[in-house]
């Protein structure tokens, strides 16, 4: 542009034979209505768009968006919710099955020790009955111990005086043998 | 400036630095008048373009889950929109639509005007001085409209010992009116001189010695320039928002 000379129409007081400016384009008044009459039609139609169809749509989409995250967050809270709840059920279940299975475990031992003490009763009973029986047995097999004794000394006694040439005196024999034995 | 260069040199080393922000007709080459198809009308409409595309298309899904482009989309509106309202509050809400289409037609001229051979319109005074004046004669008519003579308070600073009032009035209302001034040459201006520099860079890359230099020079300022772009839309928007919050709530 710099070179390529241009039509005597256009040079002006702003441009010079080359095509160069001659001192600031900005401050070039031939070219004034020209800039702001475009600028103005610019600016109109920036203006319509924006406020016609734009910004609202701008502002519904944030408004959208707005709308949706407050209603995630309640969903969200809602859930929440619900999940402290279920957990709340869940831990009330628990408890519950806790406390009937140590029911269970307590009605289940007392049955058992219930049936031991029977058991363990009637296992005494008997023992005391055997134990009883037993002592009897041993008394009776003791009295007819100490008569047997007596009768063999006795008899032992009168043999003894007929061996050594006396004659036996069966009323002093026994006498002395029970004195004897009961001492 | 760049010609007298260009004709005392006569060498290989060529400055046009202004040459790229020349308005041409986009067909032929006759004069340019105010109806004309011109560079600056394909610039401003590729603008549209860029905005509907990532303000429109992008958002046709209407996703809950945002695309990438539907994010930038939702981050530019909410970063407009919390602005406004965080300076001008509830009432401000209602010139959303015309904040945005300042802020989006800003930033994206600005990055339109940063691709390699492309023409700037946010670089010319014609482009920002109506912009500047456009929120300029808002707020004054508003102000009016909503607090009648209330609006004057502005300038009659209450807290300050009633000698100093007149005076203050003063540079109040010259601050008051200067205000367009600076709205318009601070975007134009910071935008215009980060493309002459990186042009004037570009023009010293034809020695071969220093090219290298030129190209890191370039490279840097580049990146300053893609910083600036959003810098400055970012600036004349919020500047917007204070000026409105003025004739929202005029008392000091």
């Amino acid at each position: 542009m710099a070179t390529e000379p241009i039509s005597e129409e256009v040079v002006g007081t702003c441009v010079d034979s080359h095509g160069s400016a001659i001192g600031m384009p900005q401050l070039c008044f031939d070219w004034f209505p020209n800039q702001i009459f475009w600028l103005v039609i610019t600016l109109v139609v920036i203006f319509l768009v924006l406020s016609r169809v734009a910004l609202p749509r701008i502002a519904a989409i944030l408004a959208e968006r707005k709308g949706t995250i407050t209603n995630d967050l309640a969903a969200a809270e809602d859930l929440k919710a619900k999940a402290v709840e279920a957990e709340e059920a869940y831990n009330k279940a628990l408890a519950d099955a806790r406390s009937e299975a140590q029911r269970i475990a307590a009605e289940a031992r007392a049955e058992i020790q219930s049936g031991l003490d029977d058991a363990i009763a009637k296992a005494d009973a008997e023992i005391a009955a055997k134990a009883a029986e037993s002592e009897k047995a041993i008394a009776e097999i003791r009295a007819g111990a100490l008569e047997s004794i007596q009768v063999v000394a006795k008899d032992t006694a009168a043999e003894l005086v007929t061996a050594l040439g006396g004659e036996a005196d069966a009323k002093a024999i026994d006498s002395a043998v029970d004195a004897q034995t009961k001492g | 400036m760049a010609t007298e260069t260009t004709a005392a040199e006569g060498s290989s080393l060529v400055f046009h630095p202004m040459d790229q922000f020349i308005v041409k007709p986009l067909f032929g080459d006759g004069a340019i008048a105010w109806y004309t198809p011109t560079n600056v009308t394909l610039w401003l409409f590729l603008a549209i373009l860029a905005i509907i595309g990532l303000l429109v298309l992008s958002t046709s899904k209407r996703a809950i889950v945002p695309t990438r482009m539907q994010s930038i989309a939702e981050l530019a509106y909410g970063f407009i929109y919390k602005m406004l309202e965080d300076i001008c509050g509830k009432e401000g809400v209602k010139f959303f639509p015309y904040v945005m289409t300042l802020f989006m037609f800003i930033v994206s001229a600005n990055f339109l005007g940063l691709i390699p051979t492309s023409f700037t319109t946010t670089s010319h005074f014609a482009v920002t001085i109506p912009l500047a004046l456009a929120v300029f004669l808002t707020v004054t008519i508003l102000g009016f409209v909503k607090n009648g003579a209330g609006f004057l308070g502005l300038f009659w600073v209450s807290s300050a010992p009633l000698a100093l009032r007149p005076i203050l009035a003063i540079i109040e209302l010259i601050s008051y009116f200067v205000r367009p001034v600076s709205h318009s040459i601070r975007l134009a201006g910071n935008v215009m001189a980060g493309h002459a520099v990186i042009k004037v860079f570009a023009g010293f890359a034809a020695i071969a010695a220093i090219s290298p230099v030129s190209v890191l020079a370039i490279t840097a300022m580049y990146g300053l320039e893609v910083l600036v772009a959003f810098i400055q839309a970012y600036v004349f928007t919020i500047l917007t928002c204070v000026y409105l919050k003025d004739a929202l709530h005029p008392s000091h």
